[in-house]
């Protein structure tokens, strides 16, 4: 029989007895939902949680720092520290030679210093951090009172709400209003001074030329923001600033840094240095050549590839489960197909023998339960997939309704993509299809005169 | 007058059944031969074997011994497929419950055959409309079988049957679920048909009168075994 006129048939036998069939395919669409709106919910979040940490910048970057940076009094190296190389300052010669690394995207020197910042008479001492213009999309100013700065060199600030309180009790007011703040500038030494300098060393028998001046300075600046949570955790690494200048102007401050006593010491002051460079790569597969490359040019990285790695483990193992639980529904779907389909062929066992009569194949006979089954299993997966996405558009909703309940901004955690959707039904009909061999094969093994004599 | 060539021969067929420890011999030995062009009419009581023998002829069932001969194959011999194809292509049949599928209109009823032989949709109507026409069911096409009468249904049944224009017409008591004026107004038409397109019609019945009246030879059956084989009229 032509494949047209089976489906035909088939569909036809499917509306007669509408009800039965009805049940049996809202069984598999119930089956495929719950397997749909669990893998949706599993894919939803892991999506959720890789935007987030993508954005967030820890998964695709490589903190840098000096090895001649201090460690900790009672802090020895590292056993599987790399044999020493020559120690390299953290300058911005370094930071032009990893702008030029393959996969590098973004080079960003860390600007964090100590300030006084004066607002309406009051004087507050505060840690500041300077911050590249792409945090701006790293989702950590989400929910943000105010705005994000609104250039990368503007003289704005954002305040960290606990910081705010302590110049205003109403934080958000302070936004459009400026604020002084006190800082120390790193200077060259003039002329003369560098010749008192040299002297200097020449009586010390030091034997290194060169120093730094500090000058105390003031700049102005307007608040444009305050934001509950600390944004610079997920930016630096570090934490524990509040207050946010964008970074060019940060770095236009010259605010000396603790690496420059450093350099002082070790005689290499002649250019400014950084604490620590964050280097952004195009995605986490380049963290690890990166990081290697960088580790080539003498300095000591950090990144949090390993953590990468087991998140999609955990996520793999979640998707594992919610799949398991999904697919016990759509097993007990199949059984309710089979039992159909078996008290289909008693009722249709004289029509089984009417069809053979008129000269219908084993095949033909096979091929039209098989085509019932892969209908119901087509018809229960396609409702399937749009019930689970309503399940999942369900929790989303509730969610959000959540979140919004607490001043959280709402998140899309069911997501459907067309592969699950897609495999949601072609999985319906497979199943749907192997429930109906055995029906199909008892059906086509009929003998047609004992069909015939039955009633 | 020379006799028409031997269109369908049954030799030494026979037929066993088993239940349980015991045998039983539907048909037992039975050798028959059917002309080309012939109404045979299998006669017997009930459980003599007629529609078991029938059955065989029509490649429904096969035989346990014996061989029956169609053109020249052996039905005994044929694969499932190949059975299905002589019933499809060679074979029409009509039942005394009539077999048409409930759900289905009537000229749905007389299309399924040539879905079956996958006959292409623009000769299917042609041909539906034919059969019906022929059986005078042309206005009760879009009919269910429960909307129609029994003589109805089993003229509905001699459409589809005829609608493959086989070679070898087959009816199980047709007249069996029928009164006696449909009984005879249907052996009336198949006889017409027979005759016009000259098929050759093996008929079971139990009802002498109507054997007599309409068949060119009766063959009388009882317990399996070929009584008579009667003379060609």
């Amino acid at each position: 029989m032509k494949t047209r006129d089976l489906s035909e048939l088939a569909v036809r036998n499917l509306r007669e007895a509408v009800l039965r069939n009805s049940l049996t395919t809202l069984g598999v669409a119930v089956g495929v939902a719950s397997l749909v709106a669990m893998l949706s919910l599993g894919v939803g979040l892991q999506t959720l949680a890789s935007q987030r940490l993508s954005r967030s910048g820890l998964f695709d970057a490589v903190f840098v720092t000096s090895q001649r940076n201090f460690r900790g009094p009672r802090q020895p190296p590292p056993p599987d520290a790399a044999p020493k190389r020559e120690s390299r300052p953290l300058d911005d010669d370094a930071r032009i030679q990893f702008s030029k690394l393959p996969n590098v995207t973004e080079v960003y020197p860390q600007i964090r210093f100590v300030t006084d910042v004066r607002y309406a008479g009051k004087s507050e001492s505060t840690s500041v951090l300077g911050l590249p213009d792409s945090s701006r999309s790293s989702g950590a100013f989400d929910g943000m009172k105010g705005a994000f700065f609104s250039s990368p060199t503007a003289d704005e600030a954002i305040l960290q709400i606990d910081f705010a309180k302590l110049l205003s009790d109403q934080p958000p007011s302070l936004i459009g209003k400026e604020l002084t703040l006190r800082y120390a500038e790193r200077g060259a030494l003039s002329k003369a001074a560098d010749d008192d300098e040299a002297l200097l060393d020449s009586m010390m028998g030091s034997g290194k030329p060169g120093g730094i001046s500090i000058i105390p300075r003031e700049k102005t600046l307007r608040v444009v923001g305050v934001i509950e949570s600390d944004p610079s955790a997920g930016i630096g690494g570090f934490g524990g600033a509040r207050v946010y200048l964008p970074l060019k102007t940060a770095e236009q401050l010259h605010v000396a840094q603790p690496d420059d006593l450093q350099a002082f010491l070790s005689g290499n002051s002649a250019k400014p240095s950084y604490m620590a460079m964050t280097v952004r790569v195009r995605s986490p597969k380049d963290v690890l050549q990166v990081e290697e490359a960088i580790k080539q040019l003498g300095f000591a990285t950090f990144s949090l590839l390993d953590a990468t790695k087991s998140l999609r483990l955990v996520f793999t193992v979640f998707d594992l489960f919610l799949g398991l639980f999904g697919s016990l529904a759509l097993t007990v779907a199949s059984l309710g197909i089979i039992n159909t389909l078996v008290m289909a062929i008693l009722e249709r066992r004289r029509e089984i023998g009417i069809l053979k009569a008129l000269g219908a194949t084993d095949r033909d006979v096979r091929s039209l339960f098989f085509a019932e089954a892969g209908a119901m299993g087509l018809f229960g997966g396609f409702f399937g997939v749009a019930l689970g996405w309503l399940i999942g558009s369900a929790l989303t909703w509730g969610t959000t309704i959540y979140l919004h309940r607490q001043n959280l901004p709402g998140v899309k955690i069911s997501y459907i993509p067309w592969w699950l959707a897609l495999g949601g039904i072609a999985f319906a009909i497979i199943v749907s299809l192997v429930a109906g061999l055995y029906p199909a094969s008892r059906a086509a093994r009929l003998n047609p005169v004992d069909a015939l004599r039955y009633e | 007058m020379p006799s028409a060539p031997v269109f369908i021969q049954a030799e030494s067929v026979s037929r066993e059944y088993r239940l349980g420890e015991s045998v039983i011999r539907a048909v037992d030995a039975v050798s028959l031969s059917v002309e080309k062009g012939e109404f045979l009419a299998l006669l017997g009581s009930s459980g003599s074997g007629k529609s078991t023998l029938l059955s065989m002829m029509a490649g429904l069932d096969r035989p346990t011994s014996g061989a029956i001969r169609v053109q020249d194959r052996n039905l005994a011999e044929l694969d499932k497929e190949e059975l299905a194809r002589y019933r499809r292509e060679t074979v029409g049949m009509v039942f005394q419950s009539f077999n048409l599928l409930p759900r289905m209109t009537l000229e749905e009823n007389v299309e399924l055959p040539l879905r079956l032989a996958e006959v292409n949709r623009a000769d299917r109507e042609s041909r539906v409309g034919e059969a019906l026409q022929r059986v005078g069911l042309g206005p009760r096409r879009r009919h269910r079988p429960s909307e129609l009468s029994g003589g109805e249904q089993q003229r509905g049944a001699l459409a589809r049957a005829l609608v493959n224009r086989p070679a070898i017409l087959f009816a199980d008591e047709p007249t069996g679920n029928l009164d006696s004026v449909n009984g005879e107004q249907i052996l009336l038409l198949l006889r017409e048909i027979q005759d016009s397109l000259g098929m050759t019609v093996i008929m079971v019945t139990h009802e002498r009168p109507l054997a007599e009246k309409f068949a060119n030879r009766i063959a009388l059956l009882s317990d399996g075994r070929l009584l008579s084989d009667g003379a060609r009229r």
